[in-house]
């Protein structure tokens, strides 16, 4: 019964978050409006972290399998990959690599710094 | 017989996990990074989808089950992020700058690389917010004037680069720190990125599924300002 009562916290936030995301006219999506509103209950003591912990855990760990039918609708896209072939995967490529390269050391940098400071 | 299989809801649901295991368990053979399950997964369902003829929406009507626990599994990176709060308070500037610059050179290398390839505005828009989550994206992506398929495609291909790279990278530019490859998935390779980022520990995690939220509204923000460039 404890996961049931936590699956009806999680999918309540998810309702409330749907709605906000329908409601307000910001192209912000319902999964983040509810990573805010959860993180506010839990930092309020509105959630505890026990009535969701489980299922939640599990959900997050299970998150690669939920991208297998966007990535499976590729195929749906074949006409334009196959148009634009070279650009989008020179383009994603390198863009990719230079974004997660620069994030992390500016990170590292700015890390590093502090603790020397400290 | 296929035809009857397809037709039930639970094929594409069964067919999904059924390839993800098959995936795992290449991977945990082979012992290679490169062999990412969730793409390796993407490849079998695509290959037996053509193989057997079976078209993607009876797939998806299985599948979608899956796709619906997406939003509740993102509300959930609030867990990771609870946990270490303190870690991000204490280092909130660092986090927040990471965050800005990597969103930044995104907007930027995709403007180089689109006047280089000498690309329409129409396509250049489409790229623009490849690096954030798909529903802040894809609505990018129209107000600009790009083609929402092109986006959505180069979104989901950006994640699964990014969640297969991202060791190469660490490697390559020396990042060693749990904070640093957290921001740094999840900045260039939205919640795909984050799902690896669970992999490598809480912290990673955490700081993973921040920066989806953070680079996606940093993006609405700037996009519109970058779109201008081609015109």
């Amino acid at each position: 019964m404890k996961i049931a009562k936590e699956i009806a916290i999680i999918m309540g936030i998810t309702l409330i978050s749907e709605y906000l995301n329908k409601a307000v006219p910001l192209p912000i999506p319902a999964g983040v409006y509810g990573m805010v509103i959860l993180l506010v209950c839990l930092v309020a003591g509105a959630v505890k972290l026990e009535s969701i912990e489980t299922s939640g855990n599990k959900l997050v760990e299970l998150m690669p399998i939920m991208f297998i039918p966007a990535g499976v609708g590729l195929i749906n896209y074949v006409a334009e990959i196959r148009q634009y072939l070279v650009p989008l995967v020179a383009v994603t490529v390198v863009s990719t690599v230079v974004v997660m390269g620069v994030t992390g050391r500016t990170a590292e940098f700015i890390l590093k710094k502090r603790k020397r400071e400290k | 017989m296929l035809e009857i299989l397809s037709g039930s809801a639970y094929f594409g649901f069964f067919i999904s996990l059924f390839c993800f295991f098959t995936g795992v368990f290449i991977q945990k053979k082979t012992g290679l990074r490169i062999m990412n399950p969730l793409m390796l997964s993407i490849i079998m369902v695509i290959a037996i989808l053509q193989l057997s003829g079976i078209d993607y929406k009876a797939y998806n009507q299985g599948a979608q089950i899956i796709s619906y626990f997406l939003t509740p599994a993102t509300i959930c990176l609030a867990i990771p992020l609870y946990k270490q709060l303190r870690l991000l308070k204490d280092n909130a500037l660092a986090i927040l700058v990471s965050i800005v610059f990597g969103t930044v050179t995104s907007i930027g290398s995709i403007f180089l690389m689109s006047k280089l390839f000498g690309m329409d505005h129409t396509f250049y828009a489409s790229l623009l917010p490849k690096s954030i989550t798909t529903a802040i994206g894809m609505g990018i992506s129209e107000e600009l004037g790009g083609i929402v398929t092109i986006t959505v495609a180069v979104i989901i291909i950006t994640g699964i680069l990014g969640n297969v790279i991202s060791d190469l990278v660490f490697k390559l530019f020396r990042i060693s720190n749990p904070i640093a490859k957290g921001l740094a998935l999840g900045t260039s390779a939205h919640a795909i990125g984050t799902a690896r980022a669970m992999e490598l520990g809480e912290i990673e995690g955490a700081m993973s599924g921040l920066s989806i939220a953070v680079a996606g509204i940093v993006t609405v923000i700037l996009a519109p300002m970058a779109a201008n460039w081609i015109g």
